[in-house]
Order: C-alpha cells, then structure tokens, then sequence
C-alpha cells in the first residue's frame, strides 16, 4: 500500500506492507534510527514520536495510520548540526546529564519538547507525570527532570530578553 | 520482533463507510481505533484479522458535547482528551479520577473510549466508571441507531452487544443535579491494569441515597457493577456506616480470580475497601464539599 508521510518536514512517498510498524517504517525504511525499538508492547517509550504533534508510541502504530501526517522524531529536534543548534531539551540533557546509556533518550527529548510546547514552566511533578509512560533502565529520572527544567529555564529566559528587545525597540 | 500476521487495510471515511466494509469483509474484519489493545494483541497472534478498518479519522465520532439532560461522549474521544475536558470534569469527575490511572500519558494519546469498551477487557476501568454512571451506549447499524445500557452492552470478558456490522458511536451519560462521583483503582507500578477498582455514583436528596451507581473492575464483578451494594443503599442514609456496609456486601459478592496481581482474598478486601472509599468521596462531592 502506498502511503505518503511527512517526517520532520521532508515528505516520503513509500510502498509498504500493512503489517508495518510504524517504528520500523522509520528505522527501515528511512534509516531514521534514532527512535528506538524497544519493548515492543508500548510500556517503555523507547519509541515515542510525535504524530500531528501528539507524542505516540511507534510501536503500536501502523505506518499506514501515519498516511499523511506528520511524524516528527529526534533527528528534527535540533535546527542543525552545531551545538549551538540544538533544541533547548536536547542542551538541557546534555548540560545536566539527563542521559546514561542514552537508550530511552530520544523518546524522553521528544515528550519534553511536546510538554514545553503546551506548558512552558512545568513543575517537576508535570513533568514526572508527562515521562511517567517511558523507562529509563538506568533510572536517571532525576537528571531527566532537571534536564527539562533547564530547557524550560532556558526557553523562559531566550522570551524574556526577546520581550526586552521589543520593548527597547518600542521606546 | 514481534509482527502481525498479514492483512488487508481500508481507511474508513465515515460511520456509513465503517459499517459498509464490515459487511462486505465478513466476521474476519476488525475496527481498529487507538490501537493499543488490538495491535499488542495482533503481534502476539492472539488476533489475526483478515482485514483492519481504521476509524482514526472519524472525527465526527471524537466530540464531547452537552446534549440537554446528557453528555455524549464520542467512542473515538481519547483517553487525554477525557481526562482534559472541563465538561467532563464539572459533571463526572469520576471520569477524570479513572483516566489519571489508565496506562500511561503517552498511550492515553491514542487510545479511546470506544476502543476500552469494546475491548472489554475484565480489568477494564471505564467500563466500571460507565457502569456506575448508568450510561447508554449508542450502536450504529445499516438500520440506524439503537441504545443499550451499559450495564448491557458487556455479555463477558472480550463479548459485547454490538454484533459484527455495527459499530458503538458513542455513550451518553445522564446529568443528574446534586450527585457526586469518583472512582480509585490500586495498581502495582504506574500505569498497569487494576489489581482491583472501584467507581461510584450518588445522588442525595438530603442525607438519603435516592441514587447510586456502584461499578467494580478486575474482581469478577458480573457487568462490572455491585448490585446487592447499590440496592442496600437506595433510599437509605448516606452514612459512614451505610458506606462500609455496602463496601462488606459489594466484597463478599464479587469472584475475583488469584493471578500474577495479587490472591483471591486480597482482591476481595480491596473491592470492599475501594467501594467504601468511593462512596465517601462521591458523597463529599454531592455535597459540594469536595471538588
């Protein structure tokens, strides 16, 4: 069957088995190996991607519900390939060690992003709460936490110097 | 790696649609919403249809709306977006006390109203929830609609009353001024199905019960619901000790089966105890003590 799916901006065109997943349509077929292949039963979250922006888990998603969505995975999460491009979540974990093994990190970055995105200063709780469907096996939920909080701080203060900019450019 | 057998796969366009392509693929054909039930089940071949209906873009069928003295609930509306709906929670915060306990935020995303009740499961929280609320469910055929309690609409584990071409569009839910709900469930880590639970619906009309919905999941509880605990309550007070009465005969009347989740006599203690629990906090929340 062939299916048409947007992922990170660029558009694929793809002739593929129902059967598909949708994680392994991205691992597979686009060699976008940085959602992982987990558990495979939608309990670690290994997998999460966001589908029209809601964070899913790619295992338990044919890749033809995805038909002309948009997928977003962590290869889009930065703008470019310099530090300085990364995404906020991303610096945030690398600044406060929000990774070990790094195994459960895409899905972890890209459920933070989706967070910050509607609530831009969560509370520690939110934000154990919006993780609470994904397993870190090295159990660095704490670093996790204070990774997002960062990016939340970070993203807070980037506003309020643009806020500052507009006003002096107003006066 | 776990995969599904194969199948062929059509995208419905509407209800009408959906219930065209059962009728024309036969009993081998399933309708498939979030997922998250059918899927896992698919890759471990416990369920090997022939062909998959997708209803993902029935959005018509994905609207929480007041209708006079109910609130229809679309079988399509997810988990997240029961759990975040003011409607839902002004009227039926048992509702938003049950989504906070089922699976995960992430699986809440996608997984739906339509798609639990239908699953079935035994350990299924909304269908105790529905249940206690006395809800109607909607089922469309080729013939038009039809109605169902929900106290009807579970034959058994994995069973309902919707036949092979029909499909539940919906569950309304009365609106009854000066009631309360609530609903608690235990569970051994965050996110996974009930060890026990309970969910419960009064209206007072003074310090007495006029009505009462009692629902239990995962204890052998027949339609999920309690109904020598209710009928003790009815026109009664609405006491402490009316509560933990009717939290002792909701125990002794359910048949919970020991597993990986706990022994026979634990779940039964815990169906009384969460019985009790939720009649209090439902009849807190009648009175307007407790939001």
């Amino acid at each position: 069957m062939q299916i048409t799916v947007s992922v990170n901006g660029e558009s694929y065109v793809r002739d593929v088995e129902p059967r598909l997943l949708l994680t392994h349509f991205l691992r597979d077929e686009l060699r976008l190996t940085g959602t992982h292949w987990g558990c495979d039963t939608s309990n670690c979250g290994a997998c999460v991607v966001r589908l029209d922006g809601v964070p899913v888990k790619s295992c338990t998603v044919l890749a033809v519900m995805a038909d002309g969505a948009e997928v977003s995975t962590v290869e889009g999460l930065a703008h470019g390939r310099s530090e300085a491009e990364l995404d906020p979540v991303q610096e945030g974990f690398m600044v406060c060690h929000g990774l070990q093994c790094g195994f459960c990190t895409p899905g972890m970055m890209l459920t933070s992003r989706a967070l910050l995105d509607r609530d831009p200063a969560p509370s520690a709780e939110t934000i154990r709460e919006a993780i609470s469907g994904q397993i870190c096996r090295c159990t660095g939920y704490e670093n996790i936490v204070r990774s997002v909080q960062w990016a939340a701080a970070k993203e807070a203060a980037v506003r309020g110097s643009a806020d500052t900019d507009t006003s002096e450019a107003m006066a | 790696m776990q995969v599904p057998a194969q199948f062929e796969y059509h995208k419905a366009t509407s209800v009408d649609d959906a219930i065209a392509l059962l009728t024309r693929h036969g009993p081998e054909s399933f309708l498939v919403a979030g997922g998250h039930s059918l899927l896992p089940m698919m890759k471990l071949r416990l369920a090997e249809p022939e062909t998959l209906i997708d209803i993902n873009g029935l959005d018509e069928l994905a609207v929480v709306a007041v209708e006079s003295d109910h609130v229809r609930i679309g079988a399509m509306v997810r988990h997240s977006a029961l759990l975040s709906s003011p409607v839902i929670a002004e009227h039926f915060p048992i509702f938003t006390d049950a989504e906070r306990l089922i699976a995960d935020p992430i699986v809440r995303n996608r997984g739906t109203v339509g798609g639990s009740l239908c699953q079935a499961d035994p350990s299924e929280d909304l269908s105790a929830a529905f249940s206690a609320m006395r809800a109607t469910a909607v089922i469309r055929g080729a013939d038009g609609e039809r109605e169902v309690p929900v106290r009807e609409f579970h034959r058994g584990p994995y069973e309902t009353a919707a036949a092979h071409e029909e499909i539940l569009v919906a569950v309304r839910v009365p609106i009854r001024a000066g009631s309360g709900s609530a609903y608690a469930k235990l569970e051994r880590r965050a996110g996974d199905w009930a060890v026990a639970s309970a969910g419960a619906m009064l209206r007072l009309e003074g310090e007495t019960v006029a009505e009462v919905g009692i629902g239990l999941s995962a204890v052998g509880a027949p339609h999920f619901v309690a109904p020598e605990a209710e009928e003790h309550l009815r026109g009664g007070p609405a006491s402490d000790a009316a509560f933990v009465e009717a939290g002792r005969i909701a125990s002794a009347h359910c048949s919970p089966s020991a597993d990986q989740r706990g022994p026979v006599d634990y779940k039964r203690h815990l169906a009384g105890e969460l019985t009790t629990r939720v009649l209090r906090r439902a009849a807190r929340r009648s009175r307007g003590e407790e939001a």
